[in-house]
């Protein structure tokens, strides 16, 4: 009987050891993500700072002798260049356009993905190609497709001599089609995941109920994909944001293609200015900050979705 | 059924479409890096070479601007996944399987790490390495890429982790093991996929990386292969790169087509699991 007893009965915790126990867990947390807190804070935390304290200097790397306190006159300056504002519009324009294109054709992309059943892995597979591929080279490939001499674009639909890197409008048109056709698979593969998710039972229901196919997507379907929508959106409008490499590599900024990364680095990098520079790159965070704000207060787009954050 | 198998056919159609969007614009540079320098730009230019040349293979095989940045590319490409792999592996796994304070926040700031603008920090970087007298070297670019490729490591990984059954190790320990081998023989198999999968997500993402790779380094020393390609220019000043270009494009392309044919269903499982809750 006893022996029953002491076998069925569960194992009394003692509150100390498990206190011991959870203290033991707590510091071995702690010592396991302690290595990947440090690099972050160290290369982001630290020079972002940094950054703060050079935006309040004169500082030219060309003349650091010259290095004095100005306060906030640096801000004034970037804020009231017509640059900031034109290189503004311009990575707006890009944002927005390649954004609202990609949701749309990303989530066409995902329902043919979902519905296909013959050559599905096949789709599959080749759409991650432009996922993985190289922007810079991305941008050539675009660039040299609309090029003059060397591009097939112009003959193929009869554009003539048309340069489309002479103007302004043109050119964000070929840097948008190049972003589009590189990140499309991303965004599509995500709304896919929230597709997947969408219970068939709902569909079910909403057909037996006689809802058209076109009624089911927005009544049912997207709704359901809410949150998928929203996390997709963020992601992308904060990386469309910061875009670099394609009007970089296909204009060099020329004819008001320049964006604001493009501006932060141009200050920084190329002219040494470092306290200009430097507000510009405060300003470019904060503008990111307020963005991502907007998302969560705003849209209340839920991030405890993206996976991680339980 | 007929009209089952013919709605299937459609979707099959549309696919095919997609793929044509997905890979066109490959077929152009393929073909692009086969046309004759010396002749293919004309006033109407074709979409496919006249005479089909190696030329421009060659040539960025002889150049050593391309051979050191590939060699660049690669060895940082490389170290950097590793490193990123090994940091971020410590982290999921605390954070799958263990409470701590901060555990949040670390969270929180990978998540506003993985939407902070690079361009913000070129300049506080560029000078920081320069004092530190990492500018232009291997090391420079290494510790940015481990760090800007750690919140996707952590939550892909964090993500595959959760999905290992735990209490496995402690039936083989049970069972008498012991628990090195627990961990070994049980544990490690079924992690491994998810830390695969994080590793080659890392490696597109440093092989991509363009923006830091011009901003910290200034000489063949350390300049990656997106770098390099952006200071090509012909074998003499009369002759245009774009043939090169497209031939240097093609050789860094490789390895993502490679990597993309064999690991597809893992690539997919990383990219939707480090994202979005499934």
């Amino acid at each position: 009987m006893t022996m029953t007893d002491v076998r069925v009965a569960p194992p009394a915790p003692e509150p100390e050891e498990v206190t011991d126990r959870a203290r033991h867990e707590r510091r071995l947390g702690l010592t396991l993500s302690a290595p990947a807190f440090l690099v972050m804070v160290f290369v982001t935390a630290y020079p972002l700072i940094y950054a703060v304290v050079l935006s309040l200097y004169n500082y030219r790397l060309t003349d650091p002798e010259g290095r004095e306190f100005v306060g906030l006159r640096n801000y004034a300056t970037v804020l009231t260049d017509s640059v900031w504002w034109s290189d503004f519009v311009t990575t707006l324009i890009i944002t927005v356009a390649s954004v609202a294109i990609e949701l749309v054709l990303g989530f066409a992309f995902a329902f043919v993905m979902y519905r296909i059943i013959q050559g599905r892995s096949l789709v599959r597979t080749g759409i991650l190609i432009p996922y993985g591929i190289v922007t810079v080279v991305s941008a050539y490939i675009w660039q040299f497709a609309f090029q003059l001499d060397s591009g097939f674009v112009n003959q193929w639909f009869g554009l003539g001599d048309f340069n489309f890197f002479g103007q302004r409008w043109s050119a964000l048109f070929v840097i948008i089609l190049s972003e589009i056709w590189k990140t499309t698979p991303f965004i599509s593969l995500l709304l896919l995941a929230g597709l997947v998710q969408v219970p068939e039972e709902y569909q079910e229901a909403a057909r037996v109920d006689g809802a058209t196919p076109w009624q089911r997507l927005w009544r049912v379907t997207l709704p359901n994909m809410k949150a998928a929508i929203m996390v997709a959106l963020l992601f992308r409008t904060l990386d469309a944001w910061r875009i670099f490499d394609n009007p970089f590599i296909m204009t060099r900024g020329a004819n008001n293609t320049e964006t604001l990364s493009f501006l932060a680095y141009r200050q920084n990098v190329t002219l040494v200015n470092l306290g200009t520079g430097s507000a510009v790159s405060v300003l470019l965070f904060l503008t990111v900050v307020i963005i991502a704000f907007i998302f969560v207060k705003g849209f209340r787009t839920d991030l405890s979705q993206v996976r991680g954050d339980r | 059924m007929a009209t089952d198998r013919k709605v299937s056919n459609w979707w099959t159609v549309w696919g095919l479409l997609i793929l044509v969007w997905a890979l066109f614009p490959l077929l152009w540079m393929v073909s692009l890096s086969f046309k004759d320098p010396d002749t293919f730009r004309s006033g109407e230019p074709t979409f496919f070479p006249k005479d089909w040349v190696w030329d421009n293979y060659r040539t960025v095989f002889t150049d050593s601007l391309f051979t050191s940045a590939l060699r660049n590319s690669v060895g940082i490409a490389l170290i950097a996944t590793l490193l990123a792999v090994i940091v971020a592996m410590f982290a999921a796994y605390a954070i799958a399987r263990m409470d701590f304070p901060g555990k949040k926040f670390l969270l929180g700031m990978a998540l506003a790490i993985a939407m902070f603008p690079q361009a913000a920090l070129v300049g506080p970087l560029f000078n920081m390495w320069r004092n530190l007298g990492i500018y232009d070297t291997w090391l420079g670019l290494i510790i940015p890429y481990l760090t800007f490729a750690l919140p996707l490591s952590i939550w892909t990984m964090s993500a595959f982790f959760r999905q290992i059954p735990w209490e496995m190790e402690q039936a083989a320990q049970v069972d008498g093991a012991t628990a090195w081998q627990a961990f070994r023989r049980v544990i490690v198999p079924l992690a491994a996929p998810g830390v695969f999968t994080t590793a080659i997500l890392t490696f597109f993402f440093c092989w991509n990386e363009f923006l830091l790779a011009i901003s910290l380094t200034s000489t063949d020393r350390a300049r990656t292969v997106p770098a390099a390609l952006s200071f090509f220019t012909g074998a003499s000043q009369f002759e245009s790169p774009i043939t090169y270009i497209m031939a240097a494009s093609v050789v860094v392309t490789i390895p993502v087509v490679i990597l993309v044919l064999l690991f597809q269903r893992r690539i997919m499982a990383g990219l939707t699991a480090g994202a979005v809750k499934g």
